[in-house]
């Protein structure tokens, strides 16, 4: 709770900052409105749910516009060709992404590059460049039991000559059949044979590993969002090269933890923006929709879950930009304050999914009504990274340091 | 989709509206974080004169400007400068008394003369009034009280005990006072030379205040009051109260009038304490029978009291100014004494702090507290505000509903011991707990209830259409 004396007042939100927000809520509500998203994502329920076949769609001449337009840059440093954009900027990114339920890879692409901004090395830079250039990128990071500690993986590494090959299975990778290329923590064993290295043993790396490459297989999940998918991935004996490695092992770690606050900030950026639509969109039906002669809006019942959820949207988008700010400019604290914004975030997009849904009444019930797409959005989101009790238990843990 | 409700004129009027009178509230020095910080904006839900008032657009302008500037100017600059080494110097010693959460809560005699002479000494220094036109006994400056209350709050020096005078009566009057009028009360508020109370609250006429009947009935060049005010905070020191009178029985808010009513030795008015839930006095009903006044005691024109009010009551609301500007403090220091509680409370082989459910509802808490103080800084960036008035509105029912959770988990993490009262030598932190419990009912019911509040943020900032 120390003052955020070394942020700026205003966030950091400048022009520069506005000017690519805008253009995004610009593009999104022409290119990805509420009708192109049922369209594309929820035609019918059948082949939305259906397993095996479950399409991941989305909009790939979307995709290129975006990256056209640099969004694909705003994360990403320097020296991998990218614009560097503060924090602030990509977390309005990410909000706009939020807003429209864009089934993109964007996120996972933003938090990959933000993980990448992290890790010293060639690798690193490489597999950023490739990012700048369009390739849509996400984190294989987690293991079977779901757990979001950066130092738990199931998948092992083994030195070889030429680097490392890979064995072992990543879960909950978002959007994997739309990435071209996976950033896979791993964890070096025992045995390191051939003119492999010693003193990473037992370390955890990470290595970036093709969305093609013999010997891994992408199996999708039947998951309830629709506007995103995920998969676990399959890896057997698949070769990385050492100009493939991000994060040398006994780094890897290091490496994700540092870029915690970054990936918990875009997340929780995310689930505010589809958050206001959720708010936005009940309160429009509690305006038009009449009963007893009113218009819903006018009961007390109705009236004040509206203005609970704006409240916990507020405070969950002003802690998610002291967060974004606190990544630009005092580092030391952003894990602390994006652990608050993802915990008041989880539960702001609880609330309101529960709300928008109860006060649209039978149609809300319905595959018809839109507020579905959103919440299941939300209920992804609000454990992806951790939900809202685990991030109070990590923040307990930080005031415990104090 | 549509990022904003769409708004109606007079939605957008209103707000134009409020944006101009939270210009002039940025007059008042900061405040404790309290209900009198914050406004009962609330009474006013259903007024037909709000939705009347021409849109200001100039001034509207003018305080978003305000709101998003960034950087002190020279003068400020060098202001800061001024009332960072004054505060360093002459911040008082320590009270006679245990300070209250909010001034309107100070009871005994003793503490009253020591924050009296405190807000005089900062008036003397330049550090109260400071933007109000000199002729009426302020500084004159532009933007330098913003800059004072910033540094009154950083220093953590105690509130101004004329609370109801600077951030009520002054601006009110400034805005509908006669040129006599504002040459004769303002100084003596700035200063605190004369204290002042409300009289809006009747008992039939609380959240629906329009109802009120307290009578004023003209004779030549005097009226003759009657009635009956209730939960008049801070009556007990006052010299003044504003008060409305209800001068006409036939319509409802165009029959009322606004006075300034002197209420210290004066026949017929008789003051009487209330005792609060906490068994301690606070507030006070004050009775009118046959009070005399001249017609110099009205402000503004008969019938225009209901406007008038609305003046009075939104200054009487905490804006985005008392989240950012460091009365924020106290909440912190609550989240920080709750914490020291839970780590110094045994539980089972540890302490209340160790047992994973208190943690997580503390750290909700933190989270809660964390949030207002960057909404307040939110409020501030234009560019992250989709409607001005969208996050100032929330602060009252913010603040009110936090404190109040804050001392309900104080009180269930000590205990048994929450069970002892003010008094007993074993009460932790001095039954702080149990105390600040009860009276945080008082900031959720004061200056329009947390339920009013909702109605009026639903109302003005969703759209939604109005309950009454
Ligand atoms: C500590 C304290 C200090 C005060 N100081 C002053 C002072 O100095 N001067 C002064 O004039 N007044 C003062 N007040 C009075 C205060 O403004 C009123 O108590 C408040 O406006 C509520 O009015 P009421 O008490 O008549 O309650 P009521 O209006 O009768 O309300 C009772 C309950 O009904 C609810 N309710 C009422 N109307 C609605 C509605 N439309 N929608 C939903 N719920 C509704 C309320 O929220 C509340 O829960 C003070 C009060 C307190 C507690």
């Amino acid at each position: 709770m120390s003052s955020a004396n070394r942020q700026p007042k205003d966030f950091g939100f400048g022009e520069e900052e506005t000017m690519l927000r805008d253009s995004a809520r610009r593009l999104l509500s022409d290119a990805a409105g509420v009708e192109t998203l049922r369209r594309t994502v929820a035609p019918d329920h059948t082949a939305a749910y259906e397993s095996e076949t479950q399409p991941a769609p989305w909009d790939e001449a979307l995709w290129r516009k975006m990256v056209g337009l640099g969004w694909t840059a705003v994360a990403a440093t320097e020296d991998a060709g990218g614009a560097a954009m503060k924090m602030v900027a990509v977390a309005a990114l990410a909000e706009e992404a939020g807003r429209a339920a864009l089934p993109s890879p964007l996120i996972a692409t933003l938090l990959a590059t933000r993980v990448l901004g992290k890790a010293a090395g060639a690798g690193a830079i490489a597999a950023a460049e490739r990012i700048v250039a369009g390739t849509a990128t996400s984190l294989a990071i987690t293991d079977k039991r779901g757990s979001w500690e950066p130092g738990d993986t199931s998948v092992a590494a083994r030195a070889t000559d030429y680097g490392y090959e890979l064995d072992g299975s990543a879960y909950f990778v978002q959007d994997a059949r739309k990435a071209g290329q996976f950033i896979v923590s791993a964890r070096v064993k025992g045995d390191v044979g051939g003119g492999g290295i010693s003193d990473g043993a037992g370390g955890l790396g990470l290595f970036r590993v093709d969305a093609t490459q013999p010997g891994l297989e992408i199996i999708p999940d039947q998951i309830v969002d629709l506007t995103r998918d995920q998969a676990h991935l399959e890896l057997g004996g698949v070769e990385v090269a050492a100009d493939c490695v991000i994060a040398a092992p006994g780094e890897g770690e290091q490496v994700l933890a540092a870029a915690t606050a970054d990936m918990l900030t875009i997340v929780a950026a995310d689930m505010c923006g589809a958050a206001e639509w959720q708010l936005q969109t009940t309160v429009e039906y509690a305006r038009v929709r009449t009963q007893f002669d009113r218009p819903l809006g006018f009961f007390q019942a109705v009236k004040h879950p509206l203005v609970n959820m704006m409240i916990d949207i507020d405070r969950a988008r002003s802690l998610v930009y002291n967060a974004a700010c606190a990544c630009d400019s005092e580092p030391e604290q952003a894990e602390r304050y994006a652990r608050m914004a993802k915990a008041a975030a989880s539960d702001a997009a609880a609330f309101c999914s529960s709300r928008s849904v109860q006060l649209h009444g039978g149609i809300g019930f319905t595959w018809e009504c839109d507020v579905h797409l959103w919440f299941k959005r939300q209920l992804h989101n609000q454990v992806y990274l951790g939900d809202a009790a685990y991030q109070r238990a990590k923040l307990a843990d930080l005031i415990d340091r104090d | 989709m549509e990022s904003r409700p769409s708004c109606t004129v007079d939605h957008i009027q209103n707000l134009q509206h409020l944006q101009h009178l939270q210009h002039l509230r940025s007059l008042a020095p900061i405040q404790a974080l309290w209900p009198i910080g914050f406004v009962a904006l609330g009474r006013f839900g259903h007024s037909t004169f709000i939705a009347g008032r021409p849109p200001r657009p100039s001034t509207a302008r003018r305080v978003l400007q305000i709101m998003t500037k960034k950087k002190d100017t020279a003068e400020q600059a060098e202001f800061r400068r001024y009332a960072t080494a004054w505060l360093a110097e002459n911040a008082p010693g320590p009270p006679p008394h245990r300070i209250p959460e909010i001034s309107i809560e100070v009871v005994e005699e003793e503490l009253k003369d020591y924050l009296v002479d405190w807000q005089s000494q900062c008036y003397d220094a330049g550090m109260v009034g400071a933007d109000y036109p000199s002729e009426y006994g302020g500084g004159g400056h532009d933007g330098f009280q913003a800059v004072a209350n910033q540094e009154m709050g950083r220093a953590r020096t105690p509130y101004m005990i004329n609370v109801v005078g600077l951030n009520m009566a002054a601006p009110t009057i400034l805005q509908h006072g006669t040129e006599e009028q504002k040459r004769r009360y303002i100084k003596p508020i700035l200063s605190a030379e004369e204290i002042w109370c409300q009289g809006f609250s009747e008992p039939n006429a609380g959240s629906d205040l329009a109802s009120l009947t307290a009578s004023a009935v003209r004779d030549g060049d005097t009226w003759t009051i009657n009635g009956h005010k209730v939960w008049t905070s801070l009556a007990h020191f006052a010299k003044w109260m504003i008060m409305m009178c209800r001068t006409d029985t036939q319509v409802k808010h165009a029959g009322i009038t606004y006075f300034l009513v002197p209420i210290a030795d004066t026949p017929g008015v008789t003051v009487r304490p209330l005792i609060k839930i906490t068994g301690q006095s606070g507030f006070n009903e004050v009775l009118f029978d046959d009070v005399v006044v001249d017609d110099a005691a009205r402000l503004d024109e008969v019938g225009k009291g209901w406007d008038v009010a609305m003046t009075t009551l939104l200054h009487e609301r905490g804006a985005a100014e008392s989240a950012g500007g460091g009365g924020n403090h106290r909440l912190e220091e609550r989240v920080h004494a709750l914490i020291a509680l839970a780590k110094r409370t045994p539980r089972g082989a540890g302490t209340a702090w160790d047992d994973a459910a208190i943690r997580d509802r503390i750290v909700q808490l933190v989270i809660r507290a964390e949030g207002i103080k960057q909404n307040g800084r939110r409020a501030r960036v234009e560019a992250l505000c989709d409607d001005p008035m969208r996050l100032p509105l929330q602060m009252k029912v913010l603040i009110s509903e936090l404190m109040q959770d804050l001392s309900a988990l104080g009180v269930e993490i000590a205990g048994a011991h929450s069970t002892l009262y003010v008094g007993d030598p074993n009460a932790p932190d001095e039954a702080e707990w149990p105390l600040s419990f009860m009276n945080s009912f008082g900031m959720t019911i004061a200056a329009g209830t947390s339920e009013v509040q909702r109605n009026i943020l639903g109302e003005r900032i969703l759209g939604l259409a109005k309950s009454k």
